[in-house]
């Protein structure tokens, strides 16, 4: 993974909610074995339409996606996040995320930051003609016009993320422990070994 | 004395490899279920990092999203090619993936074949008291026998074959207690439509749900995976339903689950698992089943749920205007209009499948309206698609593939067909489906085409009158 630490340009004002995985990707897009590519069918019904947010010049290139509650709600596909990394969307910004696209978006070293619904609106209102700066290492989002928005992140992603740290390559460190979990589970709960299929 | 913990709480501490002072902990992953569409790139990940599948013999793979749902064999036995190449490239890269890494596998030929979420329970796969896997949302299903179950994407998939853990956080727990008796009429979809309906596509995001009250003790395992399996439509990554009797006949025997002295052990640490008394979650939530009629979608949001016997709701009703907006554009998007009545509704297109409800029971519930009766003009295309090769066999065996056929039905091979427009099952762009799946997104069923999700009987309802149609009304004349 690469390490990111900040997130820097315009920022694509779509604030709606409950973005579904369909939205982001369709399903006849998951049909590929690549994780590459994918940008080309992200928001694809959205797109359809003319004059459409993601096909406006004035956004062409933008880093960074503002969106409503509940963005990447429905399926676990991954593709969601690949999609969004492919069209080069580096960070989400949302009052909240599902589970699992915060998970997928993360493994993608894409940024998922929660703000509140007011500064969500003020961010939107922004991004309509001016950049946004989102900045790790002091965990904000900043606009030209003096606004400031502190953000939460896990700080194991957040390392995770700055760091550009590879998660399996960490566990892999502790394989000794898992070991142990295992040969106990074996002793107490020995049925947990299924049967053959 | 020991605190008093929920269930999840109880599954989780069993599971913990390791805990940070980050407020992560490394859970051990007991069951891991793969399919063709997100493992694909998982498994080359491992390829080329040159690591190996940490515990083949805790993993499952069977394909099925993808699976075109007619025949399989030609009449000499043969394979059929699959006709799209990208498909066909995908479900060749997990059957060459799943001996090249030595992870059993299900052909698509296999009786034992089906929908991972089907398969699993049914082979006595899922077990109470594991912590199970699938880059699948849906996975959510097998916590109706009490396994802390959940979807993953595909860096996760590829971290729990390599390590077969995860880095976690716990969730919140939530209790969604449903007081009294569901009403004749109103089956287990219903019940979690409205839940989902009343709490929202969001309210159970970072929790996971455990459902508590007489209604799930008297529910049958089938009618409990339909139910945990759409915890997901309402944000929780994960449902959980305590395991009982009930739980332990229906795996009683299953080839996966275990025998003799085993099964005695395991029925034993089974029974201390149920929340302990005093025991507190995070959020509660109390629905009354009196409450519940056999219910519809009508939105492009689960949560847009009202009683069949409703009428569309006006946007401008909605509090929130965020809401209201997505109100109008679903609205928009499904050709309808607030106010309109749903019995009104006609549909084109009729679905009974999905890991939602493919199982016997369900099948048995819509070939129950479907005797003796046919499918209206109107309806175009309607198609039955069993979760598995064994569902298709058990409802073949008693008769049930030729009441759908004389009611103008497909009777299909196992797979997940039109619950994702990915295979060929597709609902025609502008048309309706009463579908029996679990998801009413835009472009879910095809670009363009217009969901209601419903129950197994409330779809064999549908087929029969042409349009959205209280089941009641069909049954009571009977
Ligand atoms: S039936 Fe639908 S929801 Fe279930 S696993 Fe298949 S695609 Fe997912």
């Amino acid at each position: 993974m690469k390490a990111v630490r900040k997130v820097e340009g315009r920022a694509i004002p779509f604030g709606q909610k409950n973005v579904d995985t369909d939205v982001i990707i369709s399903a006849e897009w998951l049909k590929t074995i690549s994780r590459e590519g994918l940008g080309a069918g992200a928001f694809e019904s959205i797109r359809q339409k003319e004059g459409n947010i993601f096909d406006d010049p004035e956004f062409a290139g933008a880093p960074i996606l503002i969106a409503g509650d509940n963005f990447g709600c429905g399926s676990s596909r991954e593709h969601a996040a690949w999609a969004l990394d492919d069209m080069g969307i580096k960070a989400i910004i949302a009052p909240s995320f599902s589970d699992i696209f915060s998970g997928n978006a993360f493994k993608n070293g894409l940024l998922a930051i929660a703000l509140p619904q007011e500064a969500i609106d003020r961010l939107m209102e922004v991004a309509k003609t001016d950049p946004v700066s989102i900045d790790m290492e002091s965990m904000s989002v900043t606009t030209p016009f003096q606004d400031r928005f502190a953000f939460e992140m896990d700080p194991f992603r957040r390392n995770c993320l700055m760091e550009g740290l590879d998660e399996i390559d960490l566990t892999m460190t502790q394989s000794d422990a898992i070991e142990r979990h295992e040969q106990e589970t074996d002793s107490a709960r020995p049925w947990i070994r299924p049967q053959a299929a | 004395m020991t605190k008093a913990r929920t269930l999840y709480e109880k599954i989780w501490d069993a599971h913990v490899v390791d805990q940070r002072d980050d407020g992560t902990s490394l859970i051990y992953i007991d069951r891991h279920l793969v399919h063709e569409v997100t493992s694909a790139q998982a498994f080359e990940g491992l390829r080329k990092a040159g690591r190996k599948v940490r515990r083949p013999d805790l993993t499952l793979a069977v394909p099925d999203h993808n699976l075109p749902t007619t025949p399989r064999l030609d009449a000499q036995g043969n394979k059929i090619p699959i006709a799209d190449p990208q498909s066909a490239a995908q479900l060749a890269a997990l059957e060459a993936n799943a001996p090249a890494f030595g992870v059993p596998y299900f052909d698509a030929t296999d009786i034992k074949q089906g929908i991972v979420h089907v398969i699993g329970p049914e082979q006595g796969f899922t077990l109470p008291g594991t912590t199970m896997v699938c880059g699948d949302s849906h996975t959510a299903a097998h916590g109706a026998l009490g396994a802390l179950a959940f979807g993953i994407g595909t860096s996760e998939v590829e971290h729990v074959l390599a390590t077969q853990t995860l880095l976690l956080k716990r969730s919140r727990t939530m209790e969604i207690r449903v007081n009294g008796k569901l009403s004749p009429g109103v089956s287990p979809k219903d019940l979690i439509l409205h839940i989902v309906g009343v709490i929202g596509a969001a309210g159970g995001t970072g929790h996971v749900i455990e459902y508590r009250g007489e209604v799930f003790e008297k529910m049958s395992i089938e009618g409990r995976l339909t139910v945990s399996n759409m915890s997901i439509e309402a944000g929780a990554r994960a449902g959980l339903i305590a395991p009982d009797e009930a739980t332990f006949a229906y795996l009683k025997g299953r080839p996966m689950a275990p025998s003799g002295a085993e099964w005695d052990a395991a029925v034993a640490y089974w029974k201390t698992l149920p929340t302990d008394k005093g025991a507190v979650f995070d959020k509660s939530v109390i629905i009354d089943a009196a409450d519940i009629a056999p219910s519809v979608t009508w939105g492009t949001s689960p949560e847009d749920v009202v009683p069949v016997t409703g009428v569309i709701p006006d946007p401008a009703s909605f509090a929130d205007p965020s809401k209201q907006d997505a109100a109008r554009k679903s609205l928009d998007y499904m050709g309808l209009e607030a106010g309109q009545k749903m019995s009104d509704v006609p549909v084109e297109n009729i679905f009974i499948g999905s890991c939602t409800n493919s199982r016997i029971e369900d099948l048995r519930a819509a070939a129950g309206v479907l005797k003796g009766r046919r499918k209206a003009d109107g309806v175009k295309w309607a198609i039955v698609v069993p979760g598995s090769g064994l569902v298709k066999a058990q409802a073949e065996s008693e008769g049930l593939d030729r009441i759908f056929l004389d009611a103008g039905f497909e009777w299909r091979e196992p797979g997940c067909s039109a619950c994702l427009g990915m295979n060929p099952d597709k609902v025609p762009s502008g048309e309706r489906c009463a579908s029996t799946s679990n998801r009413n997104f835009v472009g879910r069923q095809g670009p363009g085409a217009r969901t209601h999700l419903v129950s197994p009987a409330m779809a064999a309802a549908a087929a029969v009158t042409g349009k959205l149609t209280d089941v009641r009304e069909l049954t009571k004349q009977d």
